[in-house]
């Protein structure tokens, strides 16, 4: 064994916003082991205050890029909570099938761009147009699927337009919901090759354990999305549910001088949000293709290996294409026209919880009877996992160096671990590097 | 003719204008890879370059002077510079705290002081270097992205309208806002964009910044006398992504 390891990862690559890996080992003992979080802080809850509801979600939407739809939604569903608003079911609809386009979308992008080179030996998607051709073709077609689905329902993918308080500015047609029911139908054979290729590449997944909390959205409805009432599960199948309302009982965020992004924790010293999370609390509500997926890339609840997590995003892939479809289907059933946007009854303050692609979102906000926003809080899913990363961290590189794995074998485990959760840090209002010593 | 060495680097923001290049499809983005060469973009790729860089894409706003660095050898590597989104170009929505004193307080706390929590002034990056092309809005429009690409691969000017957001709404017969009953900065907001938002229902809140010499008082007049709000809304809403030309 080499008596000294330095890693060092400056703005680690292939993860939305920035954050840095620092592992020093020295004669076999370990000084430093962290994940940093520098991405430049935003402030986001400070800008919002004395804008009147109409405005808040536009603005606080602009908070992710990738995760604008969740954003807006948490913002609307939120602002709607505080306002006595009262959604209709044309509008629940409408929000559900919005919110699976952002996680197929998203989940595409990072399991073929992010992640994939890892498995396949490559150093980004690029080197790929020339070596795999066709897995290339097929990610950007469904990318492109994401894109126009969103965009369909909600004006645009990226800060939708037509998503606010009180339900939808424009409602798509009937041909509309029809083109895109077409196209998701004609993305199918993709999905499934999508699946051929996870399985082929899952032998390279690395095996690593460390059981810790999962936090979820959860419905008696439905596989959870928003709604409802967050529900934690332990390893070993304890469960505990929390109000919404109640956010912070289970969130309990404090300052960390590792991050600019505040870090919480709940019933052990970190949790973990995101799509593993997700189905380890609510695999049972999964399309029955979705399960049939799961079964087949060996993923069963409660899987404690973090490097799972693009696993189960494949799984929400598949899961969020069947959901899509019977929500047109009902859509169109129904007879999807334009609605009236429903007005404040109230005010005071009122909270949303929605599953974004990373995880579990919360924003609260209070209004005063002019319907201007007086305070705001925003916990961010990346935020929630970066102290489950540095635990994750911590167990991982004993086992690394029992491995006697060389320091660039080193870097690749820890820069996929991080790369696993599919960290959005930019989404950070409140967000790191990594260095290595041996 | 030889591929354009291309680049893409993020500062302060929301890294969707980098998503809004995913979304060209698999047969525009394979062809577009056939006249440039990605050779730098942290986001989607280990790869760096010590090489040529024909054209850098910056996104993010300038908030930080440890920043000014990084710009000046982005620009310094460079032969172009695009500024893309909003952040870039005029500072965007993150000038909203520029017009705040405690905006660090009240998210952090006490441990506002941490030295690493310090941010300053959300400017645009061409307060620290010289920017060639802007693509503007927020999101950017990926067309104008690939527009701008396009006339740097063939050598042609690049043109950017210069009339008012009413314009767009007018040519795709949109019912104005206002006629709507609502309110709008369409006819003082830059153009180029196509106007998607009041053809969604929702005003125009200029993300694209100002048309040159805007009558900025007269904005706030029509927003309260037209568009129904209160002087105090006016002036908030003036600055949704506009704050810096509003200081």
């Amino acid at each position: 064994m080499s008596q000294r390891i330095t890693i060092d990862v400056n703005h680690l690559t292939r993860v939305e916003g920035h954050g840095n890996i620092v592992v020093n080992v020295t004669d076999g003992v370990i000084e430093r082991c962290e994940w940093q979080i520098p991405e430049a802080p935003r402030f986001f809850e400070a800008m919002v205050r004395g804008r009147h509801y109409s405005e808040v979600a536009r603005i606080t939407s602009r908070i992710c890029g990738i995760c604008s739809i969740g954003h807006t939604l948490a913002s609307v569903i939120a602002t709607e909570a505080a306002l006595g608003i009262e959604a209709t079911p044309q509008t629940r609809r409408l929000r559900t099938l919005l919110k699976h386009a952002e996680n197929f979308d998203s989940h595409v992008l990072h399991v073929y761009v992010l992640v994939a080179p890892d498995l396949l030996g490559a150093p980004s998607v690029f080197p790929l147009v020339q070596t795999h051709p066709d897995v290339v073709a097929r990610a950007l077609r469904l990318k492109r699927l994401g894109h126009e689905w969103g965009s369909a329902i909600g004006g645009r993918s990226t800060h939708p337009t037509t998503a606010v308080p009180g339900g939808f500015t424009r409602v798509p047609r009937v041909r509309d919901l029809e083109a895109l029911r077409d196209k998701i139908l004609a993305a199918v054979p993709d999905l499934e090759a999508t699946v051929d290729t996870i399985a082929a590449l899952a032998p390279a997944i690395p095996a690593f354990e460390r059981p810790t909390e999962y936090m979820a959205v959860s419905s008696h409805d439905e596989y959870g999305l928003f709604g409802g009432f967050v529900q934690t599960i332990l390893a070993d199948g304890d469960r505990a549910s929390y109000e919404v309302a109640d956010y912070r009982s289970c969130t309990n965020e404090y300052v960390s001088p590792l991050s600019t992004a505040k870090y919480t924790r709940n019933r052990l010293g970190s949790y973990a949000a995101g799509a593993l999370a997700r189905f380890n609390v609510n695999a049972d509500m999964l399309h029955p293709e979705a399960k049939r997926v799961a079964e087949r890339l060996g993923l069963a609840p409660v899987c404690v290996n973090p490097y799972m997590n693009p696993v189960a995003q494949v799984v929400e892939i598949v899961h969020s294409v069947h959901e899509g479809l019977r929500l047109i289907d009902e859509l169109l059933a129904a007879g999807i026209g334009d609605e009236l946007l429903a007005e404040p009854t109230s005010c005071g303050t009122g909270a949303a919880a929605v599953e974004v692609p990373r995880g579990i979102l919360f924003h609260e906000y209070t209004f005063d009877a002019e319907g201007i926003c007086t305070e705001a809080d925003c916990i961010i899913p990346t935020g929630q996992n970066h102290g489950n990363i540095q635990l994750d961290f911590e167990a991982l590189l004993p086992q690394l160096l029992a491995q006697d794995k060389s320091e660039d074998e080193m870097r690749l485990a820890f820069e996929m671990l991080v790369r696993a959760y599919d960290p959005c840090i930019s989404c950070s209002t409140h967000h790191l590097d990594v260095t290595f010593v041996r | 003719m030889a591929q354009l060495r291309i680049a893409f680097f993020d500062f302060a923001s929301c890294e969707g204008c980098q998503i809004e290049f995913t979304n060209y499809g698999d047969v525009a983005t394979l062809q577009l890879l056939e006249h440039v060469e990605i050779v730098e973009f942290r986001e989607a790729m280990t790869e760096t370059t010590d090489g040529r860089i024909d054209v850098a894409f910056v996104e993010g706003s300038f908030t930080r002077e440890a920043d000014r660095a990084r710009l000046q050898e982005i620009r310094a590597r460079a032969r172009t510079v695009v500024a893309y989104g909003a952040c870039a170009c005029t500072g965007g929505i993150n000038a909203l705290k520029n017009h705040q004193d405690d905006f660090a307080e009240y998210v952090y706390g006490d441990a506002a002081r941490m030295p690493h929590l310090r941010s300053g002034t959300a400017r645009p990056i061409s307060a620290a270097i010289k920017v060639d092309y802007e693509v503007r809005g927020c999101p950017m429009s990926k067309d104008e992205l690939l527009l701008v690409l396009s006339n740097l691969i063939h050598g042609t000017e690049h043109w950017v309208p210069t009339y008012p957001v009413c314009v767009e709404c007018k040519r795709r017969e949109t019912i104005c806002r206002y006629d709507e009953g609502d309110h709008c900065m369409g006819q003082v907001a830059r153009a180029g964009c196509g106007a998607p938002c009041p053809a969604d229902g929702v005003p125009c809140e200029a993300c694209r910044g100002f048309v040159e010499d805007a009558n900025l008082n007269a904005l706030e007049r029509v927003l309260v006398d037209r568009g129904g709000l209160s002087q105090r809304r006016a002036v908030g809403k003036s600055r949704m992504f506009t704050a810096n030309p509003r200081s």
